[in-house]
């Protein structure tokens, strides 16, 4: 049977974060609208003579994810209009750009490498240019990013739709690659860090649920070896990562048995049925496709000028990328767990923050914050910028474990604590009588209380059982609420099992 | 360059801009469009090799507006006017497909 | 003297001494506009309330002697494509019949803001699509100089209102010559300002990169005034020009000894009627005996303006008239619809007329895959050498003088069969457009006992001169102040 590889490039779709809309004073904030259709004026509800006029801080987000994707900003850009018919479009158009985009030619390197082919050629596409290192990933080419506005919402009923303008009309930053990534693993590795670099950046959410990032992939596939391009299919309005990955993986896997049966595949776009897991073609009509773009009449074109964009540049802030490398330096983590926590800015945020005020090594505040708290948010769906905890307290609290003040079964019930009420761990240990005990006498008392109650479990260990051991542990940390020092807990039960063994 | 827009043209372009269409406007419109057409290839005698588009000549450029939110039209003063509306929303038959 | 023949300066100076109040003068022309536009049909929507309404206002105003501008108190008629808050804006189509608009116009802002008092809307070509108001979606607006003829287009009803004495200026707006061709055909003074200087915000888009608001008045003079409270920079449309109005009556009262007029050879070619020629070549003697130098210039592009202006036209007009699909405004013809596409459909295909859907089609093809260098791009570049052809001829004149069609104005039928030939009744006023210049029209003349208009075509934002040159011509003659009346 023939190899294939798939050739995939993505389109992401983000909404930016602006007070208000692309072309009018309307709020942005569509989602916190008291009630459909009241975020709605002339301009984005397309009625007839309004006019467009251009939101001078969605055109400094937009830059700013230019400049942090490597792209050239392009000095001279135009807005043009996109034609379309569709109730979700109130003008009949869409504006957008063209043929002058704001941003192009960037790219983003990612870890994931392209197993199968060499990178394709193509201007920054050599090998030299991929990120040192062995094993290391591949550049995924940014072909453009442009700038339009999104559509209203539509909420289909059974014999009618209904419109919802709050959203129509809010900045849309469209961020298009060349179709450089050949696994569905690539794929999904660029679309975290780009959703990460716009969560950085302050441009979106990245929730992702709520719509604000939009995916699009665009697959083809062909015989490993070939450098043909075959006919691609499109894959329209992915909103999550797992739509994402099972959508492109099950469209190369419907490509790959087409082939393999003899047939073609046909340019279309496909939907994404969530529910059958099945890609669906959406639209056949051969007129679809021509938008019959034209530069937008009603707006001059944008001449950024060096100075401006220069200034633009200056408030990058450290992207996930340099601070992975800076915190593996820096405070000694393994790659993979600077990555786990630059990961999120606040994240980092909160790590750094927690180092500093820490006379810990950052490694154990990394594995504290990798494993019990971020258990805990996640139990409690909890946004890191939403935690509670400040990071002295969190510092003050890994503190106590380090210099054994308190053993780690009572750090966990402190930091629950700590998140549920609040308030200071030290003044937590001494109310909770927290404190971890080393005294041999009190732990002696309590092993030998342990045995002496428990015949049977002495009998089964001293028969070979030693899993047993785990258990008795068990005892006695729930008998001394998680106080005695677990060290000297096991050399004095291991003591007394041996004495009983004579 | 002569070229004669038929039928099945005037009914793509139609279908492109959403114009409901009858055979015999679409027979109509074929001849009087060939002649437009026609006159309009009299652009071709121009040489433009070097001339850019004017397009990108304008009274101004980066006219920009601040981020401000500004207050947004009452929404029955906007419905005044919407043919159906239903909940807040304003209604239009299924749409199917995509667009 | 009758109240509906007054220029804006003499019923201003009425209102100030009291003589008359705005009410009665409003009164006066709502009745007028009543008894008379039965046979005319200028007004797509005659206003009494708010006629009467602002008039009373200004009356206030002038009492209080507050905040009085010379349009206080004026009334004044719009080309039913300017968007009036309450007031019904059909753009003559069937398609916005009923449409009343939930917001003003810049213009409308404007002109309310100086206290002038809107009598009501005009009658145009539907979409402002066409030459004579023969295509007006609702009815056909005649000549007041002869009823079998047309008044031109597109603002064919502004113009008319004019004429007829319906109002004391007229707000029309021209895309390509839709205030002067129509200014004379109907013996009106009327300006195409530079594309930018009036703001276009709540005008119901033609061609977005040609359309500009201008006024029809009695004589250069008030044309002047009017647009002096107009222009001007709108932060809505971003398209408008940020550099400060000039004070157009500053220069008007100096002589124009020594200026430079140009005539582009071009413009004067076989096909021109007679009557007109001559009354053109009056008017170049006239400059000469003001002591004006007459220079021959060469824009050699011309006959390539009426393609690249109708080409760009078709594509931005096409676009801009996709919203009107039936959802949130206007007709909505829905029989049967199975699908939202069915109201697509069906709505446009009732709600225009054939104009607008050969124009929509045209442009749609023009842009559409495969044609678009060919057309749409071909004919932007070409605009360019229209332009440059302005800038050229302007390095050695001040102004250039043309007529504004070579016909006087045609009866009601003769060229609606054919498209092309109305398309062709443009040929003198469409280069301005997409060369953003603009553009004073003036009576100069009667062939047949039918108005012949010409026009001042000057740099871009140069105003100032085209008022000054036209205002000079107008302290000699005499053919602006005949009207059908008097005549």
């Amino acid at each position: 049977m023939t190899q294939y590889e798939a050739i995939i490039g993505l389109e992401i779709h983000a909404e930016m974060l602006t007070n208000s809309k692309m072309f009018c004073g309307c709020s942005a904030a569509y989602a916190s609208a008291p009630e459909p259709n009241t975020y709605i004026c002339p301009v984005c509800t397309g009625l007839p003579g309004a006019m467009p006029v251009v939101n001078k801080k969605a055109v400094e987000l937009a830059t700013l994810v230019g400049l942090a994707l490597n792209c050239t900003i392009n000095e001279h850009n135009t807005f043009a209009r996109k034609n379309y018919y569709y109730p979700d479009l109130p003008k009949g158009y869409q504006i957008s750009q063209y043929e002058l985009p704001i941003a192009s030619k960037g790219y983003l390197d990612i870890d994931t490498p392209s197993p199968l082919a060499p990178l394709p050629k193509g201007e920054g596409n050599d090998d030299s240019l991929r990120p040192a290192g062995e094993g290391s990933g591949m550049r995924v080419t940014i072909r453009r990013a442009h700038i339009e506005e999104d559509t209203a919402k539509l909420a289909h009923e059974k014999n009618s739709a209904l419109v919802d303008f709050n959203r129509a009309g809010v900045p849309l930053l469209e961020i298009v690659t060349e179709p450089d990534m050949r696994t569905v693993e690539a794929a999904l590795d660029y679309a975290t860090k780009i959703r990460a670099i716009l969560r950085y950046l302050g441009v979106n959410t990245g929730d992702m649920e709520t719509g604000v990032l939009r995916f699009e992939a665009n697959i083809s596939v062909r015989p490993v070896g070939s450098e043909e391009l075959r006919t691609r299919t499109e894959i329209k309005n992915l909103n999550s990562f797992r739509a994402l990955t099972r959508a492109s993986a099950y469209e190369i896997e419907r490509q790959i048995k087409v082939y393999e049966n003899g047939g073609i595949i046909v340019q279309e776009t496909l939907g994404w049925d969530d529910v059958r897991e099945v890609t669906v073609s959406q639209r056949g009509k051969e007129d679809a496709h021509d938008y019959r773009y034209f530069p937008e009449p009603d707006l001059p074109p944008l001449r950024l000028d060096r100075a401006w964009i220069e200034s633009i540049r200056a408030q990058l802030p450290e992207l996930p990328e340099a601070k992975t490398q800076r915190f593996v330096t820096q405070f000694e983590l393994k790659e993979k767990e600077a990555r786990f926590l630059t990961s999120e800015k606040a994240l980092a945020d909160y790590f750094e923050g927690v180092v500093s005020k820490s006379k810990s090594p950052a490694k154990t505040v990394h594995s504290w914050i990798a494993g019990e708290f971020m258990r805990y948010i996640n139990d409690a769906s909890m946004d890191v910028k939403d935690v509670p905890v400040a990071p002295e307290s969190f510092a003050k609290l890994i503190d106590m474990i380090t210099d054994k003040t308190i053993g780690a079964s009572a750090g966990k019930t402190i930091l629950t604590e700590l998140f549920t009420n609040g308030g200071d761990p030290a003044q937590i240990v001494k109310e909770k009588n927290l404190a971890q005990v080393s005294d041999e006498g009190f732990i002696l008392e309590v092993v030998t209380k342990i045995l002496n109650d428990n015949p049977k479990e002495v009998e089964q260990y001293l028969a070979g059982k030693e899993t047993i051991l785990q258990w008795m542990m068990g005892q006695i940390a729930r008998t001394t609420k998680g106080k005695a020092d677990p060290n000297v807990a096991r050399e004095l039960l291991l003591k007394l099992l041996e004495e009983r063994r004579k | 360059m002569t070229q004669t827009i038929d039928t099945k043209t005037v009914k793509h372009v139609a279908a492109l801009a959403r114009l409901g269409i009858t055979d015999e406007e679409a027979e109509k419109f074929s001849g009087q469009f060939s002649a437009i057409i026609e006159y309009f290839n009299m652009l071709n005698e121009v040489d433009t090799d070097n001339v850019p588009p004017a397009s990108d000549i304008a009274n101004a450029e980066n006219i920009l507006r601040e981020d401000d939110v500004q207050p947004s039209m009452n929404r029955e003063e906007f419905f005044k006017n919407a043919p159906k509306t239903e909940r807040g929303y304003v209604k239009v038959p299924t749409v199917l497909g995509d667009e | 003297m009758q109240l509906h023949n007054l220029t804006i300066r003499a019923a201003s100076e009425m209102l100030a001494s009291k003589k008359i109040s705005s009410v009665e003068l409003t009164q006066a022309t709502l009745q007028r506009a009543h008894e008379v536009d039965s046979k005319i049909q200028a007004y797509v929507t005659i206003a009494d309330d708010v006629a009467l309404e602002q008039a009373k206002q200004a009356d206030e105003r002038i009492a209080k002697g507050e905040n009085i501008t010379p349009l206080t108190g004026i009334p004044f008629s719009m080309k039913d494509a300017i968007s009036t808050r309450g007031v019904r804006t059909t753009c003559s189509s069937k398609i916005l019949e009923n449409y009343v608009p939930q917001y003003n116009a810049t213009v409308t802002d404007k002109l309310a803001d100086a206290g002038a008092v809107l009598i009501g809307k005009t009658n145009m070509d539907e979409f402002g699509m066409g030459s004579s108001c023969e295509n007006s979606g609702l009815f056909n607006t005649r000549n007041p100089w002869d009823l079998d003829r047309v008044p031109g287009g597109s603002s064919g009803g502004a113009a008319a209102s004019m004429s007829a004495g319906l109002c004391n200026f007229a707000i029309g707006e021209d895309t390509g010559g839709s205030v002067r061709m129509p200014a004379g055909f109907c013996n009106v003074t009327g300006i195409k300002p530079t594309y930018g200087r009036v703001s276009r915000y709540g005008l119901i888009a033609l061609a977005s990169s040609f359309d500009s608001i201008g006024p029809m008045t009695r004589d250069a003079y008030d044309c002047a005034t009017v647009l002096q409270y107009i222009a001007g920079h709108d932060p809505k449309d971003s398209t408008s020009y940020k550099i400060q109005v000039t004070n157009y009556h500053e220069n008007i009262n100096k002589p124009v000894k020594g200026m430079k007029l140009g005539i582009p050879k071009e413009y004067f070619v076989a096909g021109m009627e007679v009557g007109v020629e001559s009354s053109i070549q009056e008017a170049i003697r006239t400059y000469e005996k003001l002591g004006m130098e007459v220079h021959e210039v060469s824009l050699p592009h011309t006959k390539y303006a009426l393609p690249v202006y109708y080409l760009l036209l078709f594509a931005e007009a096409s676009s801009n008239l996709a919203r009107f699909d039936g959802t949130r405004f206007g007709l909505s013809v829905s029989k049967d619809a199975k699908d939202v596409v069915d109201i697509y459909l069906q709505t446009r295909h009732e709600g225009f007329g054939d104009e607008v859907k050969r124009r929509i089609m045209l442009g749609a093809y023009a842009l559409s895959a495969g044609y678009y260098d060919a057309y749409y791009l071909k004919a932007q570049k070409v605009r360019t050498l229209l332009r440059q052809d302005f800038e050229n001829a302007f390095n050695s004149v001040d102004v250039l003088l043309a007529p504004t069609c070579p016909t006087t104005a045609f009866k009601l039928g003769e060229k609606t069969s054919d498209p092309l030939e109305m398309y062709l009744s443009d040929i003198y006023v469409v280069a301005t457009n997409p060369a953003g210049v603009p553009g004073l029209a003036l009576p100069c003349g009667f062939s047949n006992n039918m108005p012949v208009g010409m026009q001042l075509i000057g740099k871009h934002l140069d105003e100032q001169t085209l008022f000054q040159v036209g205002h000079a011509y107008q302290q000699v003659t005499d053919w602006h102040k005949q009207n059908p009346g008097n005549r």
